[in-house]
């Protein structure tokens, strides 16, 4: 089961509020590279993985995204400031206002709602992880982009460090790809 | 019966667990009840002795650095709770 943690992974500071960074990181919390999609590709999948390391690794790294989300959500928050409405609107989040207000709400950076086709599970382990390792690709570039659209140093820090994870867990899951192979390599298999 | 002690420990920290979780719920709206706040607290002191207990006995219940791991790395090792319904 889980519980929750009054404490961020890393710490989230901005310099001063910026809608437009905020409309923009709205990408990494509800869109399809979002830390929601890795969060829940990873977790849904720990029933079918065949082994204790295939298992450990999606529930550690599907339960280190949803501390992810919190940390991403705490910098739209805190971006957001206390926007007006019309500074909102400006800022291209007047549809946002209109049906969220100031709330956190799963969609991408463009408005789009979150759906659960940016995911898959599979009862095949080494297509989970091959797809797992993609998304972390693709999370990373994610990033990136975001860290080009802002010069707070603030921001930039955070977006880094979360960029940095998704290299990381690149890494582990490729690893735990390898680990299954070997095993699976015991008997034949296609 | 058969008898399975990991099993029973687990029945009985499930319990204790419910009790804290129950009136954790209750006391966010409503505070200042005392009478709940001591159960909590029962609960919560039972919980974590039978929590120690496991994790001395069986092996570590929680990831990220909340539970140590002693001589070996056991975190991967089963049986997984998702897979067998305990």
């Amino acid at each position: 089961m889980w519980v929750y943690v009054k404490q961020l992974e890393y710490p989230v500071r901005v310099s001063r509020p910026d809608l437009e960074m905020a409309k923009n990181i709205f990408a990494q919390f509800g869109g399809p590279d979002s830390e929601f999609s890795a969060s829940w590709r990873y977790l849904t999948q720990a029933w079918i993985m065949p082994s204790g390391v295939a298992k450990s690794i999606v529930i550690d790294i599907g339960t280190e995204e949803l501390a992810h989300l919190e940390m991403v959500g705490t910098m739209i928050d805190l971006l957001l400031g206390d926007a007006t409405p019309e500074q909102m609107d400006k800022a291209g989040l007047g549809a946002h206002y209109v049906e969220h207000g100031r709330s956190l709400f799963l969609h991408d950076a463009a408005g789009v709602p979150w759906t659960s086709s940016y995911v898959q599970a599979h009862d095949d382990p080494i297509t989970n992880l091959r797809e797992n390792m993609a998304a972390e690709q693709k999370a990373r570039t994610t990033y990136e982009h975001l860290i080009c659209k802002t010069n707070d140093e603030q921001v930039r820090k955070t977006l880094a460090w979360l960029r940095e994870r998704e290299v990381v867990h690149f890494q582990r899951f490729g690893e735990a790809l390898d680990r299954v192979q070997e095993r699976m390599s015991r008997r034949p298999h296609f | 019966m058969a008898v399975n002690p990991v099993a029973d420990l687990v029945r009985e920290m499930q319990t204790w667990h419910f009790v804290a979780l129950e009136l954790n719920l209750f006391l966010d709206t409503h505070p200042a009840n005392r009478r709940a706040l001591e159960d909590y607290n029962r609960a919560a002191r039972r919980f974590r002795e039978l929590w120690e207990r496991y994790e001395r006995e069986v092996g570590p219940l929680m990831d990220h650095g909340f539970s140590e791991s002693p001589g070996e790395w056991q975190w991967p090792k089963g049986p997984w709770p998702i897979n067998t319904g305990m």
